[in-house]
């Protein structure tokens, strides 16, 4: 049901008209479209396919971890798998699903753009995206490479295996995210609508803002340490490797300068959409608007000095690992902030548990956790002993995949009806939502006792008193891919079955719920004139009315 | 320091735990009510600001303080360590004694007794990890690192690789077998009368056989046959190489102006790569060890060098002023 006449009366809004779904519904349409809506629809689409892609490759991990002796396929196998999961999820799904399908469609809505500040340079960021995916799966099916995602060098240096194209793969991918960091750091500066200052932009732009600058100031490093190991591995270069008088440790510094903060590139929209849901599903505004958007960008630049907490036993001096431990306990200062705030937003409000409701509770539990676990670790003297076991892997699940897929859902089902118009099935969302919370820590939780009792990580075989806490975990991880299908399932019923919803069905402040759902193609017909803050639930009133530029 | 790992796991439990009861709470007190409910406007108090701030701050410099301390003790061996060369390949760990034997994948240390494990690799980057002993150290390739421990009690525990090394990353695996001091001493005679040969693992071509004396002696006899000390005098006199006497522990200035302390990985990279470090004076002309000399050879020279120590207080030939030998670690 659309919006009463009525209502778009007072709001002055001009009649309802085509929606961006059904402007032109030929194929080359939406490939050559340079509709912000339609970029972000397609990047949803990719990286859910990765997302099942890399799925995919996790369960056959935990299937063969069954056993702790050779099972179901051979050791090369099993290290190309945990590379292959590793280098999709992170590049091909972690690093654009929020950022670049959600930021994509909503940040334009959400301050009162008709479009990002460069839709050609958007379009093309898919594109570059595209035939980074490209390279990579090429990799992957001429018999992927062996080095996990962290390409560590020497053994990066003298694999045998497909390692050049994944590079080439990954270096590309990087492009795509510059051109969507920048896009959006323009469009935030230049195109914020009458009314939207800074302090009365919605909290998820902050992040997103920030996760920008990260993207921008950090990929360069990463395409030029793989461009060096891509040249090291053809031309013999001999940077990293020490038998032509290069440092193996190097390559893990250049790393981690770009891959630490990535982590806050895969985590900062996460909690760009928590900000969003909180408020909306709270009715109420944030607590602390300025502590919450003030510690994305705390986050963003104390993320750049945090890298040497990977190499705590890699021979580093003990003067940097306590430096480097001590600075990165201010991610988890800004983090417990944002924490404390979110929170205290719940405080007197009007909370309404919908299923994105569900997932901000997981997403709490699972930052915190993991985030006082990242702290854990960055304690020096714990790390030693449990560096690349199954601790940190259990630890960087629980922000991957606990607090950002938690969130990445979230948005899905929070955002569902504002890209479709059409609403899911509530009953099976908060299903589906509690067996993923379920299962996620029926699938870790065993993994920090693994990690605590000494199993080390990207392990084929692994000593027998480790099988029980194995099995528990890859009981979960089954339960959490059930979990994954029945989202699917109903999303894609909805998609083409579900009962069309009103214009504003959470009865949101956000400015992005100031248009139909879905939007036309320019968003706007007119430029809303914003005269409130975008989570301010003093007052039913619309934020912005509709005026005469 | 497990005392420190369960401190910390367990603040982590009640925080994550509290957080998201918390929101529990608040639902259930503030469950919406209608549809159109409006909710007042409340920002936090400075005050309580600060707070998120501090609570955690105090909490994490308190982790961080403990795990620090902690951390100088692990990186600190005590100045009677006893040292053994570890060396770590695809996919196997080798281990050579002062004492003079060497061994694959079978550790044998004294309890009650420091050791300090001076540890390089072959290939790539590995990782020595015994999870028992709650240490862990990477093993890089062309450098040595190093590791310590102190075992209370006999008994075996599991050596583990923990930095991912190849298809075999997972079994190169090994065992430190920690004996009484009298058993550890019974043992190194046996090896050094060589009664007690090749018990630890199969023997491999790198491995040399039988053993010689302990590593001073062996490094002595390879020194003659490899030719070292052509160039190399022992006595302190000027010959085509820098002598090695009083060699270990001593600064040397290089061609390029450079200073460096002549430790183990030094004197290790100038067999591998003489022209990467010439001393100031010296032409380049040594040729290179690499994959002339096994792992416990190398080890073997490095410990002669060790023992060729004067006791006068002695000029170093390219650093000025006289000064007493530091043998700190």
């Amino acid at each position: 049901m659309r919006q009463s006449e009525e209502d778009r009366e007072k709001l002055g809004a001009p009649p309802a008209h085509d929606s961006y779904l059904t402007d032109g519904t030929t194929v080359m349409s939406w490939l050559n479209t340079r509709d912000h809506k339609r970029v972000g629809v397609m990047f949803l689409a990719a990286v859910v396919f990765f997302l099942f892609l890399g799925g995919v490759f996790a369960l056959a991990i935990r299937m063969k971890l069954l056993y702790p002796g050779p099972f179901l396929f051979d050791a090369l196998t099993y290290n190309r798998l945990f590379t292959l999961h590793g280098v999709t999820m992170i590049f091909l799904f972690m690093i654009p699903a929020i950022p670049s399908a959600f930021g994509n469609f909503v940040l334009p809505l959400m301050i009162g753009a008709r479009d990002v500040a460069f839709p050609r340079l958007n379009l093309a960021s898919f594109y570059v995206y595209l035939a980074g995916a490209v390279l990579a799966i090429w990799a992957m099916v001429h018999g992927g490479a062996d080095t996990g995602w962290t390409f560590y060098t020497p053994y990066s240096t003298t694999t045998p295996t497909m390692l050049f194209p994944l590079l080439l793969g990954v270096f590309v991918l990087g492009f795509s995210s510059i051109m969507t960091g920048i896009n959006f750091i323009v469009t935030v500066h230049t195109l914020r609508a009458p009314g939207v200052g800074w302090m009365r932009l919605p909290l998820f732009v902050w992040s997103i803002y920030a996760t920008s600058i990260i993207q921008v100031l950090a990929t360069p490093v990463l395409g030029l340490t793989v461009l060096l190991v891509a040249l090291e591995r053809v031309l013999q270069f001999g940077i990293f490797d020490p038998a032509r008088g290069g440092d193996p440790v190097l390559f893990q510094h250049f790393f981690w300068f770009y891959s630490h903060p990535a982590v806050y590139i895969m985590v900062l929209p996460g909690m760009a959409v928590i900000s969003e849901c909180v408020a909306t599903f709270s009715r109420k505004n944030p607590f602390g608007y300025k502590a919450i958007a003030f510690s994305s960008l705390g986050i963003a630049f104390v993320g750049f000095f945090t890298w040497g907490h990977h190499l705590f036993v890699a021979g580093q001096s003990v003067f940097d690992n306590g430096v480097f431990g001590v600075l990165s306990m201010f991610v988890g200062i800004f983090t417990a902030v944002k924490v404390f705030n979110w929170v205290g937003t719940m405080y007197r409000g009007a909370i309404s548990f919908k299923t994105p409701f569900a997932y901000i509770c997981g997403f709490l539990f699972f930052l915190v956790f993991g985030g006082m676990t990242g702290v854990a670790l960055a304690t020096v003297a714990l790390d030693v002993h449990w560096h690349d076991t199954y601790f940190v892997v259990a630890h960087f699940h629980f922000i991957m995949v606990g607090a950002v897929i938690m969130a990445f859902l979230a948005a899905l089902h929070y955002w569902f009806p504002k890209m479709f118009g059409r609403t899911y099935h509530e009953g099976w969302g908060l299903v589906a939502a509690s067996l993923i919370i379920l299962g996620f820590n029926a699938t870790f939780i065993p993994q920090f006792l693994l990690g605590n009792n000494g199993m080390p990580r990207r392990y084929y075989q692994y000593p027998e008193h480790f099988q029980a806490l194995n099995v528990a975990s890859t009981a979960g991880a089954t339960l959490l891919g059930f979990g994954f299908v029945i989202i699917f399932i109903y999303l894609l019923i909805a998609l083409r079955w579900g009962p069309r919803c009103e214009q504003n069905p959470w009865r949101s402040k956000g400015f992005e719920w100031l248009t139909e759902s879905p939007p036309p193609t320019h968003n706007f017909d007119r430029i809303p004139h914003i005269t409130q803050d975008p989570h301010d639930y003093r007052t039913h009133a619309p934020s912005g009315v509709y005026a005469d530029v | 320091m497990d005392r420190l790992h369960y401190f910390v796991i367990l603040t982590t439990f009640v925080m994550s735990t509290a957080v998201g009861l918390t929101a529990i709470f608040f639902f259930i007190l503030y469950r919406r009510r209608s549809e159109t409910q409006t909710t007042p406007h409340i920002e936090p108090a400075p005050l309580l600001e600060a707070a998120f701030v501090i609570i955690p701050l105090a909490f994490f410099l308190l982790w961080w303080v403990m795990g620090y301390r902690t951390a100088i003790g692990l990186a600190t061996p005590p100045a009677d360590a006893m040292d053994i060369y570890v060396q770590g390949k695809k996919w196997m760990w080798k281990f050579a004694y002062p004492g003079g034997p060497n061994s694959v994948n079978v550790l044998r240390v004294p309890s009650g007794r420091p050791v300090r494990l001076l540890m390089t690799s072959r290939d790539v980057i590995h990782s020595f990890y015994v999870p028992e002993f709650r240490v862990k150290q990477d093993v890089l390739p062309g450098r040595y690192s190093q590791v310590w421990f102190q075992a209370v009690e006999p008994g075996r525990f599991q050596i583990l690789c923990a930095e991912y090394c190849g298809a075999g990353h997972s079994i190169m695996r090994g065992e430190v077998i920690v004996l009484k001091a009298e058993e550890y001493e019974d043992w190194v005679s046996a090896q050094h009368r060589g009664l007690a040969t090749k018990q630890d693992g199969p023997p491999t071509a790198l491995d040399f056989a039988p053993p010689l004396g302990n590593l001073v002696d062996q490094g002595r006899r390879l020194a003659q046959e490899q030719g070292c000390v052509k160039c190399h005098s022992v006595d302190g006199s000027q010959h085509i190489g820098p002598t090695w006497l009083d060699l270990y522990g001593r600064r040397e200035r290089l061609s390029d102006g450079r200073i460096v302390n002549v430790d183990e990985g030094y004197i290790t990279e100038s067999m591998m790569d003489p022209f990467a470090k010439i001393v100031d004076g010296f032409k380049p002309v040594m040729p290179s060890f690499a994959n002339k000399l096994a792992g416990p050879e190398v080890a073997a020279i490095v410990e002669y060098i060790k023992s060729l120590q004067s006791d006068a207080v002695r000029t170093g030939p390219s650093e000025g002023p006289a000064y007493a030998p530091v043998r700190g670690r």
